[in-house]
């Protein structure tokens, strides 16, 4: 079987300002955010990634995601590399197979909860998207708040709203960046454990980015970055 | 779901937040300016057109400022047309001691040709179309008349020496042209009375018309074969021509006062691209994440591109019936001046109208959602990541060339639309210019201020202030514009108040209380020196009296004067009779340029008034030929003199040296300041003297005014659209650092500042925008207002200080009503929701 994801010798190198004053002539300063990722994802998996602030996580998942190309290396979702598709190709490839929540939860503000989870369905044109949010709605625990916008909801309730979401496409891989990173410990624990339930019922693959450990063990494997690298397991003590 | 469909349920979301309706407004008002400026045109563009032989009476008409000779009416009868004619003069309508200046039309039998007069039996009375006109001895006046002498039906109005019995009360005449002594009452007689009226003498201006109607091809023959025989002062009108006036004014009026109504498109346009501006800025969020869900970025500019399309169809469809609702009001100010039945408006109007809202979503929310193409779909995981900055040609290019092309389309002239265009760019460049620097100045005055107060703990009152103030530099793109909006609006508002004002006052002042304010003309010679002791006998000073010649000029330095060498504006100049006159004195205020005023012993010379003589191409030392009555009178000129006209005395272009035209035949003139308390002498006058016409100066004054403010109230209806746009600007500009500015107010109340301490410091801001954007528009009011005087009227303007205080105060006062609504909303937005907002 082959991989869903599978990355190989995967570099980001971003270049930086030049300082002011210093001469034309020194090569232009940049910056490594990542360096040699080699990951392979297989289908119905969980994977965790964690590593300290600013070692490169969200980098990573954006590469992966293919919201933006690794200065080398290749990145193949689903068996296709996303450097031979275009800006749109990659836009398709995600509407066909990805799902997302986000730290921020990216609820958009106009929109009530029901209408924030029918938006991929009618960008997809999905028939009865009305229907479909509603039910995916009362499933995360919020059929009653179907009309309400999220600056009315709390914390937890918008992730579940975002959960939603990205569940109701029926993806078949999760991407999620520190979906607890904004809430308190008991909230962050309920949503995570909504986020396994709807992913064992779909049978999802599951990426999650976190720094908090304990979550990351609950995913069936777990890769380190630090500082742009892959790092083997610290040894149990 | 179709692609439609769902940009519909996008828009409709955007819409119920709240997201396009500033934007949705500023196009409604926009498309309402320009259309109701449109339909209104077009209505009597098509009472032109269609109605053009009803307007001009006939199919053909001949007009001349002299009799017709007889062959002309042989021709026209000979080819089997209908014939009518009519002579058109001003008079003097007398009833019992009363009389009044009044426009005589004495027509033959089968006038009009085409279309009817319509008569009632009395005032207010239900009118009827009429297929006779008066017979001998009897007269039809217009319910101006019938109320100026107090006349009822069977009453006998005196014309010159002729009395008529009032036979009925003149309703409609479709022919009558909105001519300035037109605004005269009307009075209609039999041409067969004229000979015995004694009004037709020396001197006296008559216009003499032929009308023709019949099939078009003999129509049209008939003008092929009179046209080669016009004469000097003999014109032709025809369907294709008919009611030159009407046709200018209208092109004239409407440039003006689309160029008016494309005030609010601009503005609009601003406000267009503020609020699109802000809706782009508000949707990163929305974009990068839907581009997350795998939307295209094409795909989503197509559907945003669709919501907008819909709106602005939305928009400009209710834009065109608020346009068409307007028109109605416009049509209402100046009926009298069109004086013809409107038929109902076409729909090109709303064209024009669905073609402007287009065109400034085009120009101007175009880009800003372009922009939006460019969010990066990683701003989900690295919010700091936002839109790249645009470039000046694609954000401005388009829109400053679409508003160039709905310029010079609206005005129907390339230059004029460029120059308007390069006006209003000039005040916004300028208005932009003075607030930044304003606004950096200020910002260098607190800081020197907050450095000598060494930083010291400030009452906390104080400090909300500083803080405000220095927002104003923060918010300095915004605010700039900002107050360049309100400082327009302003500025419109204060030309339409004071400076208006202010110029009729300043006018009016210059004109002296003890200046004439009565005309009389047509005196026969033999008239002149009993009219002077009519004079003595009512205990008034005898006027001097002018005689007064009708001359044509024939040729200048011995070449013929041909109408076709002068432009359009001078021809008529050219064509027209002249009053010419002789005396030995120079009058009072006239004042000789060049050359020397006539001496005693001097030979046969003229004198020119340097205006006239620059439009006409003569100079000193030329010899002009004038006509008068077969005989040819040449003299070379001797002097140019200019002319004080706010004087209201007779002033005379061309005066001849004594002797060299006195065997000409002459009526005089004179003019004389009669005191309110004597008022009645100017009835005895007509009495005595049946044929003479007494102008009343402040009469024909106040008709002016009266048409002007026709005019200006037409104007200053479609400045209400322009002030609607205005207002729009000012929110959006507000609108647009609201975000940040409710924000800013919800951390500072979390830090626990008091909702008075964010009051203070918004109202310090605010105040300073208020007051720099009424200085700026009381500038521009006091500019325009000294360029209209100075450069078009030509009398020093007197700057009204109180535009200084009325203006600012007026500033502050739209900005306290911003305050106001802006604050309240971040106010009542609880500090909490402001924040989790963010
Ligand atoms: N385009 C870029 N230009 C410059 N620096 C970048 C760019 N993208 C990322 N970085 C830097 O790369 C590093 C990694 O960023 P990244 O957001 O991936 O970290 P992270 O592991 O997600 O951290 P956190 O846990 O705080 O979210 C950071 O230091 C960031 O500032
Ligand atoms: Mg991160």
């Amino acid at each position: 079987m082959n991989p869903i994801i599978d990355v190989n010798r995967l570099c980001k190198i971003v270049p930086l300002a030049r300082p002011p004053g210093e001469a034309v002539v020194t090569p232009a300063p940049e910056l490594v955010i990542l360096q040699d990722i080699d990951i392979a994802v297989m289908a119905g998996e969980s994977l965790a990634i964690v590593g300290a602030s600013g070692s490169g996580k969200s980098t990573l998942l954006g590469l992966l995601a293919g919201l933006d190309l690794p200065t080398t290396g290749s990145v193949r979702l689903d068996g296709t590399d996303l450097a031979t598709l275009d800006e749109d190709g990659r836009a398709a490839l995600r509407a066909r197979l990805l799902g997302f929540v986000f730290q921020s939860f990216q609820l958009l503000p106009a929109l009530t909860a029901q209408e924030n989870v029918m938006l991929p369905l009618e960008l997809a044109g999905v028939p009865g998207a009305g229907e479909l949010a509603r039910a995916m709605l009362s499933r995360v625990g919020l059929g009653e708040r179907l009309a309400h916008y999220p600056k009315y909801l709390s914390g937890g309730e918008q992730q579940r709203v975002a959960l939603a979401r990205a569940f109701v496409m029926k993806p078949k891989l999760l991407m999620a960046d520190e979906p607890t990173g904004n809430l308190d410990a008991a909230t962050g624990a309920a949503v995570i454990d909504l986020l396994f339930e709807l992913n064992a019922e779909q049978g999802t693959t599951l990426l999650l980015v976190t720094h908090d450990e304990a979550l990351a063990g609950r995913c069936g494997r777990i890769v380190r970055l630090a500082a742009g690298r892959i790092v083997p397991d610290p040894v149990e003590a | 779901m179709s692609e439609l469909k769902l940009a519909l349920r996008l828009l409709l979301r955007d819409w119920r937040a709240g997201e396009l309706r500033v934007l949705a407004l500023a196009l409604v008002v926009a498309v309402a300016s320009v259309t109701s400026v449109g339909f209104f045109a077009d209505r009597v563009r098509q009472a032109l057109t269609r109605d053009a032989h009803q307007l001009l009476g006939a199919d053909l008409v001949l007009i001349a400022d002299h009799p017709w000779k007889p062959d002309i009416a042989d021709e026209i009868r000979k080819r089997g047309l209908a014939f009518a004619e009519t002579a058109a003069f001003i008079s003097m309508a007398r009833y019992g001691e009363a009389s009044t200046l009044t426009g005589v039309k004495a027509v033959s039998n089968g006038y009009p040709l085409r279309g009817k007069l319509r008569v009632s039996a009395g005032l207010n009375l239900p009118d009827n179309d009429t297929d006779v006109v008066p017979l001998p001895g009897v007269a039809w006046i217009d319910a101006r008349l019938a109320m100026a002498l107090s006349l009822r039906l069977g009453d006998a109005v005196e014309v010159g020496k002729l009395k008529l019995t009032v036979g009925a009360i003149l309703t409609l005449e479709p022919d009558r042209s909105a001519s300035f002594f037109n605004f005269a009452p009307r009075l209609i007689m039999h041409v067969d009375d004229l000979p015995e009226s004694g009004l037709v003498t020396t001197g006296s201006r008559v216009t003499y018309s032929l009308l023709a109607a019949g099939e078009p091809e003999a129509v049209s023959a008939l003008e092929k074969a009179l046209k080669p025989r016009l004469g000097r002062g003999e014109s032709l009108q025809s369907l294709e021509n008919a009611r030159p006036e009407i046709r200018n004014t209208l092109d004239r009026s409407q440039q003006f006062v689309g160029l008016t109504a494309l005030l609010a498109v601009i503005l609009a346009a601003v406000a267009v691209s503020l609020a699109t501006r802000r809706y782009s800025a508000r949707h990163q969020d929305a974009y990068a994440v839907m581009r997350c869900f795998g939307a295209s970025s094409g795909r989503l500019l197509r559907l945003a591109a669709l919501e907008f399309i819909a709106l602005g169809v939305a928009a400009s469809a209710v834009g065109c019936l608020i346009g068409f609702g307007a028109q109605f009001v416009i049509a209402g100010f100046v009926t009298e001046l069109i004086g013809a039945r409107l038929p109902v408006p076409s729909p090109l109007p709303a064209v024009q109208g669905f073609l402007t809202g287009l065109a400034l979503l085009l120009g101007f929310a175009l880009p800003p959602l372009l922009q939006l193409r460019n969010v990066p779909a990683l701003r989900v995981l690295r919010s700091d990541i936002g839109l790249p900055e645009q470039g000046a040609v694609l954000a401005w290019g388009i829109g400053v060339a679409v508003i160039s092309c709905l310029l010079v389309w609206q005005s129907g002239d390339l230059k004029l639309g460029l120059t308007v265009l390069g006006g209003f760019a000039a005040a916004f460049l300028l208005f932009g210019l003075l607030a930044h620097f304003a606004l950096r100045l200020l910002d260098r005055g607190i800081k020197s201020t907050a450095r000598a107060k060494g930083g010291g703990s400030a009452a906390p009152s104080r400090t909300m202030w500083r803080y405000g103030l220095a927002n104003l530099k923060r918010h300095a793109r915004t605010n700039t514009v900002q107050i360049m909006a309100l400082a327009l609006g302003l500025t419109a508002v204060l030309l339409l108040t004071f400076t208006r004002g202010d110029l009729l006052a300043t006018w009016q002042a210059t004109v002296p209380p003890d200046a004439p304010n009565r005309f009389i003309v047509n005196i026969q010679p033999e008239q002149k020196q009993p009219l002077l002791d009519l004079f003595k006998a009512n205990g008034l000073t005898p006027p001097p009296v002018h005689p007064m010649i009708r001359g044509r000029l024939m040729s200048l330095n011995g070449s013929p004067v041909k109408a076709d060498d002068f432009a359009e504006r001078d021809r008529r100049m050219a064509e027209r009779e002249f009053n010419l006159s002789y005396m030995a004195m120079l009058p009072d205020a006239n004042e000789v340029v060049s050359g020397r005023w006539f001496a005693p012993n001097d030979a046969a010379a003229f004198s020119v008034e340097e205006g006239i003589a620059r439009r006409l191409g003569w100079k000193l030392g030329d010899t002009l030929t004038w006509q008068v009555a077969g005989r040819d009178y040449s003299a070379p000129i001797t002097s140019m003199r200019k002319l004080n006209w706010d004087s209201m005395r007779v002033n005379f272009f061309v005066i001849a040296s004594p002797g060299l035209m006195d065997a000409a035949p002459t009526s005089f003139i004179t003019s004389f300041h009669l005191p309110e308390a004597s008022a009645a002498f100017a009835n005895s006058v007509s009495q005595r003297f049946t044929n003479l016409t007494v102008i009343d100066m402040s009469a024909i004054l106040k008709q002016a005014q009266s048409v002007i403010g026709q005019v200006v109230r037409a104007v200053q209806f479609v400045f209400l659209f322009a002030l609607g746009a205005g207002v729009l600007v000012l929110y959006s500009a507000l609108l647009s650092t609201q975000d940040e500015r409710q924000k800013e107010a919800a951390l500072m109340r979390s830090l626990g500042a008091s909702r008075a301490q964010i009051l203070s410091s918004q109202r310090a801001e605010f105040a300073v925008l208020g007051a720099l954007a009424g200085l700026l528009a009381a500038l521009g009011a006091t500019g325009i207002g000294w360029a209209i005087a100075s450069q078009v009227f030509q009398f020093p303007y007197h700057v009204n200080h109180w535009v200084w205080l009325a203006g600012p105060l007026a500033g502050l006062a739209c900005m306290a009503l911003n305050t106001w609504a802006g604050a309240r909303s971040a106010l009542n937005h609880p500090p909490l929701l402001a924040l989790r907002e963010s």
